[in-house]
Order: C-alpha cells, then sequence, then structure tokens
C-alpha cells in the first residue's frame, strides 16, 4: 500500500524529543553522582553521569561519544529500553525526587550525533590492538556491539546478515513510532564506519557454509536471533489475513504498509511487547478495532507498564483470561473462536480452558504474537552442546562447547523479556573474550 | 505586626529596604512607583554632570539553570541634566515625605562645586545625600568614583567638601576594590560623614563568548571592566559590613548593600551590623514588586522571633564575626560528620569530595549505600555536609573537648 500522508504522520516517533531547554534543565537534575548506581543499572555501563555533565556543559557531540563507547547502538537503547528498571531505577533521585530522564537525555545526545556527526565517531582507541579475523553472523544489536568492540581493538570483522539492512529487530521488529527505522540504519552505519564488511541478505547455512566461517576465521559469533512467531496450533491459521507479527511490523517498516481498512476487526493473540507493537501499528494503520486476546490475566502480561499503558492510550481493547481456540473462515478470516481460561489452583503459572460456553469474537486479521520460534537444528548442525533450544554458553566469555564459536544475543533464549540492552552487552563481553584470547598471539601496543 | 520602621542617620523610612543607586532609580517614575509599591527608601541614580552612556552594558553569570547569580554593568552615572533630576527629586520628596529620598552625588574634585550641589540638593527636600566613591568604571577614570574611594585621604576631603556648609546627613557609599575597607571608612569618618554604604560594585570581566571571543558586555568589538553584584557578593558585602560594623573607628550607622535578594539576605546584614539595606539587582531582575516578599518576611521573622522592631536586629551577630586568632583551636573544640544513613540516597559525593578535596575519613562499606565517616579522623571541615545533596542527610557534630584555647591565648600561654 502507498502511505497516505496520515498513515506517515501516524508513524512519526510517539514520544517527542526534549526541547534545548528542556534538556538543558533536565541535565542539571543529575547529581554526578561518583560510582553512580545508574553505570551499575546500565547492562553495557554506560558512563551516564559523565554523559549527563557533557550536555550540562553543552557538548552533545563528546556526550554521544561517551554513550557510543559503551554501547554502539545507545541511540536504539535510548528509545526502547526500559529504562524505568534499569539506569533510571537506579538513579539516587528517586529516592529524593524523581529519576532523572536519562534515557531521553541520551536520546538528544545520540539525535545530536544522527544529525551532526559525520563519518566514524572519534571513540577512545583501546589500548589493546591485536590481529584477527572474526565472523558476526547476524547484524542485530549483538552482532553489532561484537563487531564494534572488535573493530577497536583492530580486528578484522566480517558481519553476515540475512536480510537486507544491519539492525535485526531494531530495523525489522520494532514499530517505527516508537524507533524510525532511520535510528537502527543509521548504527548499521556507524558499523561500516568503524570498519567492519558487511555481507548483506547473506544467509550462512544456504549462501556460505558455517564450516567455511569456522575455518577461515579466528572465532565465530553467532547472534542469529530468534525464529518467527510459531503456529499457535489450531485450525484455520492458514487463512487469508493471518499474520505473524514480526512479519506484519516488518511490512510496516520496509516501503509497504500492511493494508487494513478502518473497519477491519484486528484480533491480536499474546501480550508481550512485540503483540502491542503490532496491536498499536495496526491501531495507526488505520482500524479502529483492534483487541488483544491473551489466556492470562492483567498481572501476568509480559509487555512492559508503559507499553500496556501506551496501548490502552491507543485504544486497544484487551480480553484478558481468553484463548483462541479456532480461527474461523472460508477463504479468508472471518472470526476467531475463544474460549474463556483460569488459573490452575497452586503456584504454577498454569491455565485450563473453562467448560462455559466458547464464542465467535468476529475478525479480519489475526496476528500472532505470542513468542519466537526456538529451535535446536542450528546447534545440533554445529555440534554444540545445548539444552533443549538454548546453546550452552560460558556465563562470562559466551563461548560455546565449540572452541570459538560464540553466542550471544536472543538466540540463547532467555528466559525474560529479552531486551536490546542485554544483547548490546553479551556481544561487548563475547567481543572481549576473543580479544583476550587474540591477544596471547597478537602485537599488543600501548596507547600513545 | 513588628515595627518595620527605620532611623537611619536621621533619615527616617517606613522600612529598611531601600532602592540602591542605579538604573533602577534612574527617574521620578521610577522611584514613585517603588514607593507605591512599598519600599521605604531610594538612592537616586548618580547626579553629576551628565555623562554619554554606551550600548551595550550589561551582562550576567548564569548558574545552575538559574539566571543572574551575578551581574556586572558598565554604565555610568545619569545621563540626564541635574536640573531634570532635581526637579524629580522635588517632587517625589513632595508627594511621598515619608519615604528616604538620597541623592547619590559624584563630582569633581572642587569644593564649590560640591558646595553649590549641596545647596540645591537640599532645596528638592531631599532626606540626605550619597557620595559615590565606589563606581569602578568609566568615572573613576576621570578622576571620579572608586579612584576617590581607593585613596583615604580623597575620601576624607571629599567628604568635608560635602559637609562643609550643610546639615543633609552624609552618607559615604564605599568601593570593596580595596585591600583594607577599613581605611577608607575611617577617613570618610574623619571628613565629617554621618554614615557610609556599602559595598559597591567589584571590579569585574564577566566572561567573554567562546565562539566569538568577545567580551560581555561588549560594545561594538571591545569590552571593558565593569562593577560586579548581585547574590553573588552577598558574601563579600556581609565581610566588609562586618569588618566596619566591628571597628571602634568607624562609629557611625552602615548601610548594608550587595546581593540582597530575599529577607533573609537583609536580616543577615542587619544582624552584621547594617541599620538599613538596600538593593539593586534583585529588583532590576524582577521588578519593584518583591517588596512585598521583604516586608512581609521580615515582619514575620520578627514576629516568630519574638522582636518588637528591625532595631532589635541591628548589629545582634556582629561579635560572632571577628578575627580567627579568637577562635577556638581543633584540640579545644571540634566537629565530625555523621552520615544518616536512613537518609542517604547513594550519590557518593561526600565519599569523592573527602577523599579527593577532604581529608579522607568517609569510607564506603561494602552492600551499604551509605558511607561512612572515620569520625578520628575527621577535621570537621563540612565538605561533605556542603555538596550533599540531600539537607540534614550529613549533620555536622558538636564535640566540645573541655579546655577553651584559642591562638591568641595558646600564643600567651606558651610565652609569646
Amino acid at each position: 500500500m502507498i502511505p497516505t500522508d496520515s498513515t506517515l504522520r501516524a508513524f512519526e516517533e510517539v514520544v517527542p524529543p526534549l526541547t534545548d531547554r528542556e534538556v538543558h534543565e533536565e541535565a542539571l537534575r543529575c547529581y554526578y553522582c561518583d560510582d553512580a548506581p545508574c553505570i551499575q543499572g546500565c547492562p553495557t555501563g554506560i558512563d551516564i553521569p559523565r554523559f549527563i555533565r557533557q550536555i550540562a556543559q553543552g557538548d552533545l557531540a563528546a556526550a554521544s561519544r561517551t554513550i557510543l563507547d559503551a554501547n554502539i547502538v545507545g541511540a536504539t537503547c535510548a528509545r526502547i529500553c526500559p529504562t524505568a528498571t534499569l539506569c533510571e531505577g537506579a538513579c539516587v533521585r528517586t529516592r529524593d525526587s524523581h529519576p532523572v530522564a536519562i534515557g531521553r537525555l541520551q536520546r538528544a545526545a545520540m539525535d545530536y550525533a544522527m544529525q551532526y556527526v559525520t563519518g566514524a565517531p572519534r571513540l577512545p582507541r583501546r589500548q589493546t590492538q591485536v590481529t584477527g579475523k572474526v565472523a558476526i553472523v547476524g547484524g542485530g544489536p549483538a552482532g553489532l556491539a561484537a563487531a564494534a568492540e572488535l573493530l577497536r581493538h583492530g580486528c578484522h570483522v566480517d558481519i553476515y546478515e540475512a536480510q537486507a539492512a544491519l539492525g535485526g529487530l531494531d530495523t525489522y521488529g520494532i514499530v517505527s513510532f516508537r524507533e524510525p527505522l532511520a535510528v537502527s540504519l543509521w548504527e548499521g552505519e556507524l558499523i561500516r564506519s568503524l570498519g567492519a564488511t558487511v555481507y548483506l541478505n547473506t544467509h550462512v547455512g544456504t549462501d556460505v557454509a558455517w564450516q567455511t566461517l569456522k575455518d577461515q576465521y579466528d572465532a565465530v559469533v553467532t547472534a542469529v536471533g530468534l525464529g518467527k512467531v510459531p503456529m499457535i496450533g489450531i485450525a484455520g491459521e492458514d487463512l487469508l489475513g493471518v499474520w505473524d507479527a514480526l512479519d506484519f511490523i516488518q511490512q510496516s517498516k520496509t516501503d509497504s504498509y500492511p493494508q487494513i481498512a478502518a473497519s477491519s476487526r484486528v484480533v491480536v493473540i499474546g501480550a508481550g511487547n512485540t503483540a502491542i507493537d503490532a496491536a498499536t501499528c495496526a491501531k495507526r494503520l488505520g482500524a479502529e478495532n483492534v483487541r488483544i486476546l491473551y489466556r492470562r490475566g492483567e498481572q501476568d502480561m509480559p509487555a512492559y507498564d508503559y507499553e500496556y499503558s501506551f496501548a490502552k492510550q491507543e485504544g486497544i481493547v484487551f480480553e484478558w483470561w481468553t484463548q483462541p481456540v479456532e480461527i474461523v473462515g472460508t477463504t479468508h478470516v472471518e472470526a476467531v473462536r475463544c474460549q474463556r481460561t483460569r488459573p490452575v489452583e497452586g503456584p504454577s503459572k498454569a491455565v485450563v480452558m473453562n467448560d462455559t460456553p466458547s464464542w465467535l469474537m468476529p475478525a479480519d486479521i489475526i496476528i500472532r504474537a505470542i513468542g519466537q520460534t526456538k529451535s535446536d537444528a542450528l546447534w545440533r548442525l554445529l555440534d554444540i552442546q545445548h539444552q533443549g533450544a538454548v546453546p550452552v554458553v560460558d556465563p562470562h566469555t559466551y563461548e560455546t562447547s565449540c572452541h570459538g564459536l560464540y553466542a550471544v544475543g536472543d538466540c540463547l533464549a532467555p528466559s525474560a523479556e529479552a531486551t536490546v540492552v542485554t544483547a548490546a552487552a553479551q556481544g561487548k563481553q563475547a567481543a572481549r573474550a576473543i580479544i583476550a584470547r587474540l591477544e596471547g598471539h597478537s602485537i599488543t601496543k600501548q596507547e600513545g | 505586626m513588628a515595627d518595620l520602621s527605620v532611623n537611619f542617620a536621621g533619615i527616617s523610612s517606613p522600612n529598611p529596604f531601600w532602592l540602591a543607586s542605579g538604573p533602577l532609580t534612574n527617574t521620578g517614575y521610577q522611584v514613585m512607583k517603588a514607593f507605591d509599591m512599598g519600599w521605604g527608601g531610594a538612592v537616586w541614580k548618580t547626579v553629576g554632570e551628565p555623562v554619554i552612556n554606551v550600548s551595550s552594558r550589561l551582562a550576567a553569570i548564569d548558574y545552575g539553570g538559574r539566571r543572574m547569580m551575578g551581574l556586572n554593568n558598565i554604565e555610568l552615572i545619569s545621563d540626564r541634566p541635574i536640573d531634570d533630576n532635581l526637579r524629580e527629586i522635588a517632587e517625589v520628596k513632595r508627594r511621598f515625605p515619608h519615604h528616604a529620598v538620597i541623592v547619590s552625588l559624584m563630582l569633581a574634585s572642587d569644593p564649590t562645586l560640591w558646595s553649590d550641589m549641596m545647596r540645591r540638593v537640599e532645596d528638592t527636600g531631599a532626606d540626605g545625600v550619597e557620595l559615590n566613591f565606589g563606581c569602578p568604571h568609566g568615572m573613576s577614570e576621570r578622576g571620579m568614583g572608586s579612584v576617590v574611594g581607593q585613596v583615604p585621604e580623597y575620601s576624607q576631603q571629599i567628604t568635608a567638601y560635602a559637609k562643609s556648609g550643610s546639615s543633609l546627613p552624609v552618607i559615604v557609599k564605599l568601593t570593596p576594590n580595596v585591600t583594607d575597607v577599613r581605611m577608607p571608612a575611617r577617613a570618610a569618618v574623619a571628613g565629617g560623614a554621618d554614615a557610609l554604604s556599602l559595598i559597591n560594585t567589584i571590579n569585574s570581566v564577566m566572561g567573554l563568548d567562546v565562539e566569538t571571543w568577545l567580551p560581555d558586555p561588549h560594545v561594538a568589538d571591545r569590552g571593558s571592566h565593569g562593577g560586579y553584584c548581585g547574590p553573588a557578593v552577598k558574601p563579600i558585602g556581609l565581610y566588609m559590613v562586618s569588618a566596619l560594623a566591628n571597628d571602634r573607628r568607624v562609629p557611625v550607622p552602615l548601610c548594608g548593600i550587595g546581593g540582597i535578594e530575599t529577607w533573609r539576605d537583609a536580616v543577615e546584614y542587619l544582624l552584621l551590623g547594617a541599620g538599613a539595606v538596600q538593593v539593586c539587582t534583585a529588583a532590576m531582575h524582577y521588578g519593584f514588586r518583591i517588596i512585598d516578599d521583604l516586608t512581609e518576611g521580615l515582619n514575620d521573622y520578627l514576629d516568630r522571633k519574638g522582636l518588637a522592631s528591625v532595631q532589635d536586629l541591628v548589629g545582634k551577630a556582629k561579635h560572632r564575626v571577628g578575627d580567627w586568632n579568637d577562635l577556638r583551636l581543633s584540640y579545644s573544640y571540634k566537629t565530625v560528620a555523621e552520615i544518616h544513613a536512613d537518609q542517604c540516597i547513594g550519590c557518593n559525593l561526600c565519599f569523592v569530595a573527602c577523599d579527593d578535596g577532604g581529608h579522607q575519613c568517609i569510607d564506603r562499606l561494602p552492600g551499604q549505600r551509605a558511607p561512612v565517616v572515620r569520625k578520628d579522623d575527621c577535621v570537621g571541615c563540612n565538605l561533605c555536609s556542603l555538596v550533599c545533596p540531600v539537607p540534614g542527610c550529613i549533620e555536622m557534630q558538636d564535640i566540645d573537648l573541655g579546655l577553651v584555647e584559642t591562638w591568641r591565648q595558646r600564643q600567651s600561654r606558651v610565652g609569646f
């Protein structure tokens, strides 16, 4: 569909940037703590008081370098980090007032860098310089973070990305009114400017053999993420009008917005952040009636509180304790048959369906948003030790049971909600482990 | 209701708040508006041979998002004819007979000029004059203003010119741009000054624009030093007022000037010995309307303290500030910091300040938010309590070590 002006407006970033004045005032609220708790609260350890002080002193370029020094996907994180549970949750000002708006200040610095800083950012040179070749499979945040760290230590880095652009879910899985496409694409460009060689549209395993990588590189970092949204396992999922939430969002971020009539009744299955993204995306594409079905209650919902609030503001209707049992239609979706659920007595989170009669919820579009497929296929192929669909890695180095092969990011299938910042932190940590290993047979130069 | 009225060197005023001589007392319009709004007095902008001014004139230093912590001015004395000023002064005095109207004067060093001008001021009905021996810019290069104030002999002589042949109270306004303010103060008293007012503005270059390398303020492509005032200078004013209040050779009333923005500032000046105060920058910043907060605040304060009048404050704490040699030495009395862990927010500012800029006596303990003071090593410098952003979290506790001994007492004990 060719986007109309109103669609384009609807997909502009929801959270406005702070004004220059607001940025200055907010930056002055920071106490510039020593050994600040907010730094501990950031998985990538950004020196937050320092970048805020740089903002307060009017040097936004320096602030952006401080951020990128620790987190190369800082522009994405500024937008989508659950700051209330990370840096801002740790801010000392939660105790005497309200936390400093660290995320929005970070965004101010990164917006400045995106607008005004050209070429590679002048990041501090890493003291240890090594020679070595590393292949990174998957150009999402974990892969990019690993790449940046390796490049800054002098490594040769090749990134293999199956999609047509870098960024992974930042590029394809986050609705653009939360993170404009330009942000993650800029981060991809940053990695190129640091010296990475990028092979796009290149699927390792089909276009390039895993064995080739293992043979030709000193280390291989797999940051392949997870798979598509799994099937719910009910009848009718093959009908026209049934979407995978990630495909739906991806289409809204590329040139062709999914076509949705105003009269469309959209039903989203699942209540995680991606479900909220898909639901609000459908709403902004014009659907007046968007419902989220979740088989548990409000308090069990995995989406962040602010995502939930946003969805409610957008007019999304939530149907708790509701399980889809069948998608009904001839060629196209017409309705979804629903059944009430209830929690199983006891400590488990399990639910069972009620004996009450099911009912038909009319629907024109169904969006599956029940997580992502985890598979052990790759780990078996690579002969890596794994538990279920999760490779076993060293908790400090992220090395798998296969020497020189590392795994980071969502492919580690964390039990908690996966975050970009955690993926970036893992990528960085794996890179440092690789550097430490390469250091053994490399020239070490001290910075002058 | 406390009595806010004051009688300062024979000049009565409904309250101790006067507008200081400056851009805000340049016209009858301004002074009458201020009196209507409740100001007790005003010192008219310095009258003299009218000058030609420059543009621009003011610059400010901001801090922590607040505007005008300090202000600097390169404007000179009145650019209006003497006749116009005196006519308006007479009109103001007719309309506000109970308010204090003081005429600031700056004239060349010529006794005839002075006696002539004093007569003309008397004719206006004004309550007194203030001799501007303090203006640090422009006029000083012409042999007036602070060059007079900086040479005690000149101060004495010109004060005497003003006093001879006039019964009007003469207040001498002192410049802080001297090494010891007591010297010009004593000279003014010797010349017959009825009272002193201080401080005038401080020599300053406010800053440079780091992009253009032009000073602030600048006139075309150059700047000049100007007079610094505003909240930032209050500590200097308080020091100088207390120095004179404690000087037996300066037995005249003092009018406190410098950084007074709130009733609290005024109370501090009064307690250290000022009999009235003058306000300039704050009223230039926020307008004359701030007078309500000043009078109401001072009145509430006096009521709360059970004091009947402003006079009950004047000089009541002046003996608290004096010579370092009269302070008890640290083996006699000390304070130590106590960090109240229940109030600590964990910023570690006290820790780093003590470790880098103090005496390395604050420790961080693993698993504990609040740092801890090693009291035996604490010298009681206050730094930690000053940097702590939580009021009351770090308390400086008194420790009286029994023996009372100052440096002076120690020296006499050991026989120096």
